[in-house]
């Protein structure tokens, strides 16, 4: 079980809800396939993926980003239980999807990047530390069940 | 990794912007490291690593402006970085870890302040630039 303090809990909460999902999930992920090309190789059918202004563009990028932010809510709203939250979309990022772990870390950092640029100031040092914390936790439980 | 004509230009066009605030987004960028990871300040034992410490702004300061030093000299980063690069490896001793961990508290406090210049294809340069920066710097280590 994960140890979050007050702070950090209101820190996380109070972020979540402000942000528009879709936009800032869509940015994360059109940023990890711009930023980190090979991540790609996920998404190999999902179109026109050529270029920056392709990938921003995507529409399927843009559902897929909402799709996995939405899902990161369910951390957001189970702090204290991450871990079983994600056990079934870890055998599934495992055993179906076969996605190295590694993207979960270049996807939370990317997360955190945009959540910066929506927030600006606001996203100051001590939110941040709760969302590294957060995406960490977050990608050690899709982790989990690898084998 | 190589960086292009493109990249180049990006990445002179976010330290324009940087420049004019360079020091804060220095000072900044490490007290955010300190914070999100505390193992950090293990190499500053000798700091007042609070916020607002003239300590963490003179270093903020001398951190940001040798970045500023590589982006003017970017097409000659291993011979500008090459002082750098020997005080990391056997004075300093950082461990090679941690260069990853700053270049994204750079970024993070980048976005920040230029949400609107730090598209993501500038990101993606000045993730290829901090990632250069970072491997010369660790290249004597061993």
């Amino acid at each position: 079980m994960v140890n979050w303090t007050a702070e950090e809990k209101q820190a996380i909460s109070t972020i979540w809800a402000k942000i528009d999902i879709e936009e800032v999930g869509a940015g994360a992920l059109s940023r990890l396939l711009v930023v980190y090309p090979w991540t790609q190789r996920y998404f190999s059918n999902f179109g026109n993926l050529s270029s920056p202004q392709a990938i921003e563009g995507n529409p399927r990028v843009r559902n897929h980003g909402k799709k996995v932010l939405t899902s990161f809510g369910e951390a957001v709203k189970n702090l204290d239980n991450v871990k079983a939250t994600f056990d079934k979309l870890s055998e599934l990022h495992s055993d179906k999807l076969h996605v190295d772990p590694q993207n979960f870390r270049l996807l939370g950092d990317n997360l955190i990047i945009v959540l910066a640029a929506t927030m600006g100031k606001d996203f100051t040092p001590e939110a941040q530390a709760a969302w590294q914390k957060l995406v960490g936790v977050v990608a050690s439980a899709l982790s989990r069940k690898y084998h | 990794m190589s960086l292009t004509k493109t990249d180049k230009a990006l990445i002179a066009a976010i330290w324009a912007k940087v420049s004019t605030q360079a020091d804060s987004i220095g000072t900044e960028a490490l007290e955010r490291l300190f914070v999100s990871y505390p193992q950090t300040k293990t190499y500053f034992p000798h700091f007042d690593l609070h916020h607002g410490s003239a300590q963490l702004r003179g270093h903020g300061s001398k951190v940001i402006g040798a970045i500023g030093d590589a982006v003017k000299d970017i097409d000659n980063l291993e011979s500008s970085l090459s002082k750098l690069s020997e005080l990391h490896a056997y004075i300093l001793r950082v461990d090679p870890v941690n260069f990853k961990l700053l270049s994204h508290t750079i970024l993070v406090t980048i976005a920040a302040h230029f949400p609107a210049e730090f598209t993501a294809e500038a990101h993606a340069a000045w993730d290829k630039f901090l990632t250069k920066v970072s491997a010369i710097l660790t290249e004597k280590y061993r």
